[in-house]
């Protein structure tokens, strides 16, 4: 054989660690930012008290009831929320980016929001439940990207940048225009307002008890995606080149949608449609790890967490009113967006 | 001994049929050069020997093991794949790019170890390009994201590997430096299967040459008795001469139109 693994110079090892500073510098960001946000909002607690509460509740001493209750009732379920939110988005977005071999692709931009967004505005039409409704979102989701991948390959092959982008617009014009028909349908005293409110993304309506079952799925779809991370980022090669290096291309791309699908509908069906995360947060995360999926998924994952954290926040604190948080993502994505297209065009690709 | 054989292979897609009858066999240690207008199907060759696409008829042995019977895995152990080098392609640490050769000897759910990283640091080595492991493939030139793609294949540790047109888009000095290497792989035992549009290439490469036409005719033997002044001429459609030049190399030029008895 042509090839011994006789001599490793020493620069062979650099490959092998998974970056470890640059995830442990994004575990600190998000340390940082938990505990920043845990203490700001109408009741300020300073982040030494958040810490000596936490210790407290976790040892099963008594906290001071008004901390007790503004910590551990409001504020906490709501940044577990973000977090999962953040997190599910952007992991979302780096499967699908390197899915479609496409930097453009996210979430929203592949109809996959608008279609779970569609499928969750039906469940609150009907009343249902929020398992219900998680289950809806997701069936739209799927529905949505289905649609987008066969509309694609159908026009001129899955790997066209354009058609991909543009057969995404086209069915999330289509989920939105149904949407505007559950509106028009709805009770405009009491659900409008709230799918209203809802469609712009918000974690104001929270609770607890709606964390665990959401939990359950996002963890439910990032495993596949963190399992078979190596193959993953393998099919950025394209799909002939996937095929010779061994990897069983079809098979993979279909446990990717499908968990990729899971995750951005389960948290839109409890945070509403949140944008411009599943895109923008991948590439910032590219710009610290580089390329390989196999590092860049945990980093997308802690940084998308620590993101929607500190917009969450913002969203809850900045002003009397509680602002929806898609639109402060948009307000910080689209600019962010353009400076990362700026700076770091050679780097783009998935 | 054979690394890859084909018999009465047809290849196209759907009902398309491109070629049909072909027979070759890819011994180790051995080049063989594809040549053959574009269109006529080279790729799609390809892609059948690597079982990407199912051929229409016949059957391929892999190490003498029928090539439907294994899975993907199992043929990404025999056979590798160098495609041609695009600038435009996704942007990989060179080593990176490399280390996916490994994929096919990971576990489903592994990502590569210490091993497949000394590995792919050795191919790098043996194709010379071992100081542009850390460098991204956007920022290096065309032939050395070529050599490094070769050196993906010997990652692989594949005993066959086809390659679409590797010097297609090279300039002299990256060709010269990409057919050494290829040359020298194929001293160590490797059997080589080469897509080329040069005839002098083959000339100056081949074992072996393998010929497909536009009407899929297929003709494959030792590189002299196939690539005849006559059999170019008619796959190129233009008359061609095979001359030997002072240092013994053949080379292919346009017959003059005032010599019509070469045609």
């Amino acid at each position: 054989m042509a090839t011994s693994p006789a001599s490793s110079p020493p620069a062979a090892r650099r490959g092998g660690l998974p970056r470890a500073p640059a995830l442990l510098l994004l575990a600190a960001l998000l340390a940082a930012t938990l505990l920043v946000a845990a203490g700001i909002g109408a009741y300020a607690i300073a982040p030494q008290d958040v810490l000596l509460a936490l210790a407290r509740h976790l040892a099963g001493q008594p906290v001071d009831a008004t901390i007790d209750t503004v910590l551990f009732r409001i504020r906490l379920p709501r940044i577990l929320a973000a977090m999962l939110v953040g997190a599910a988005l952007a992991a979302a977005g780096a499967a699908y980016q390197s899915l479609f071999r496409n930097p453009l692709v996210s979430p929203d931009i592949l109809g996959v929001s608008s279609g779970a967004g569609l499928g969750a505005v039906l469940g609150i039409l009907l009343g249902l439940p929020v398992a219900a409704i998680q289950l809806l979102g997701f069936a739209g989701g799927l529905l949505a990207v289905g649609t987008v991948a066969a509309l694609a390959q159908a026009l001129r092959g899955s790997g066209d940048v354009l058609v991909l982008v543009l057969a995404g617009l086209v069915v999330g014009a289509l989920a939105g225009a149904a949407i505007a028909l559950v509106k028009v349908l709805a009770d405009p005293y009491d659900q409008l307002p709230a799918i209203t409110f809802w469609l712009l993304g918000s974690l104001a309506g929270v609770k607890a008890g709606d964390l665990a079952p959401v939990a359950l799925a996002v963890l439910l779809g990032l495993a596949p995606l963190l399992l078979l991370r190596w193959r993953i980022g393998v099919l950025a090669l394209g799909d002939d080149q996937a095929h010779a290096l061994g990897v069983e291309v079809s098979r993979l791309r279909a446990v990717v949608i499908a968990a990729a699908t899971l995750i951005t509908a389960s948290v839109v069906a409890v945070s509403g449609v949140i944008g411009w995360v599943g895109l923008m947060v991948p590439h910032m995360a590219r710009l610290l790890v580089g390329a390989r999926f196999d590092r860049l998924l945990p980093a997308a994952i802690l940084l998308g967490a620590s993101f929607m954290v500190a917009v969450d926040t913002l969203a809850r604190a900045a002003a009397a009113i509680e602002i929806p948080l898609g639109v402060l993502t948009a307000l910080i994505g689209g600019p962010a967006f353009v400076w990362l297209l700026g700076r770091s065009r050679r780097r783009l690709a998935p | 001994m054979s690394l890859l054989t084909a018999e009465d292979l047809a290849i196209g897609y759907g009902a398309r049929v491109l070629a049909r009858d072909l027979a070759l066999a890819l011994p180790a240690g051995s080049i063989t050069c594809l040549l053959g207008p574009n269109g006529v199907g080279k790729t799609t060759l390809f892609k059948t020997l690597l079982g990407l696409i199912p051929a229409q008829a016949g059957r391929i042995l892999l190490q003498g093991e029928p090539l439907a019977r294994l899975g993907r895995s199992q043929r990404a152990r025999r056979i590798a794949y160098v495609p041609q080098a695009h600038a435009g392609d996704a942007a990989h640490a060179v080593l990176d790019l490399v280390v996916m050769g490994r994929t096919a000897h990971l576990g489903t759910f592994a990502t590569p170890g210490p091993a497949d990283l000394a590995l792919a640091h050795a191919a790098l080595g043996l194709l010379g390009i071992a100081e542009l492991a850390l460098q991204l493939t956007s920022r290096i030139s065309g032939g050395q994201l070529q050599l490094a793609l070769i050196a993906r294949a010997l990652a692989q540790q594949a005993a066959v590997i086809v390659m679409d047109e590797p010097t297609a888009s090279l300039d002299l000095g990256n060709r010269i430096r990409v057919l050494d290497q290829i040359r020298a792989l194929a001293g160590s035992g490797l059997a080589i299967l080469l897509a080329t549009h040069e005839p002098e290439q083959a000339f100056a490469l081949a074992d072996r040459v393998a010929v497909l036409t536009p009407d899929g005719q297929f003709a494959t033997g030792p590189v002299r008795t196939i690539l005849t002044a006559e059999r170019l001429s008619r796959l190129y459609q233009a008359s061609l001469l095979v001359e030997q030049a002072p240092s013994g190399r053949l080379v292919v030029s346009p017959a003059v139109p005032a010599a019509p008895s070469q045609r």
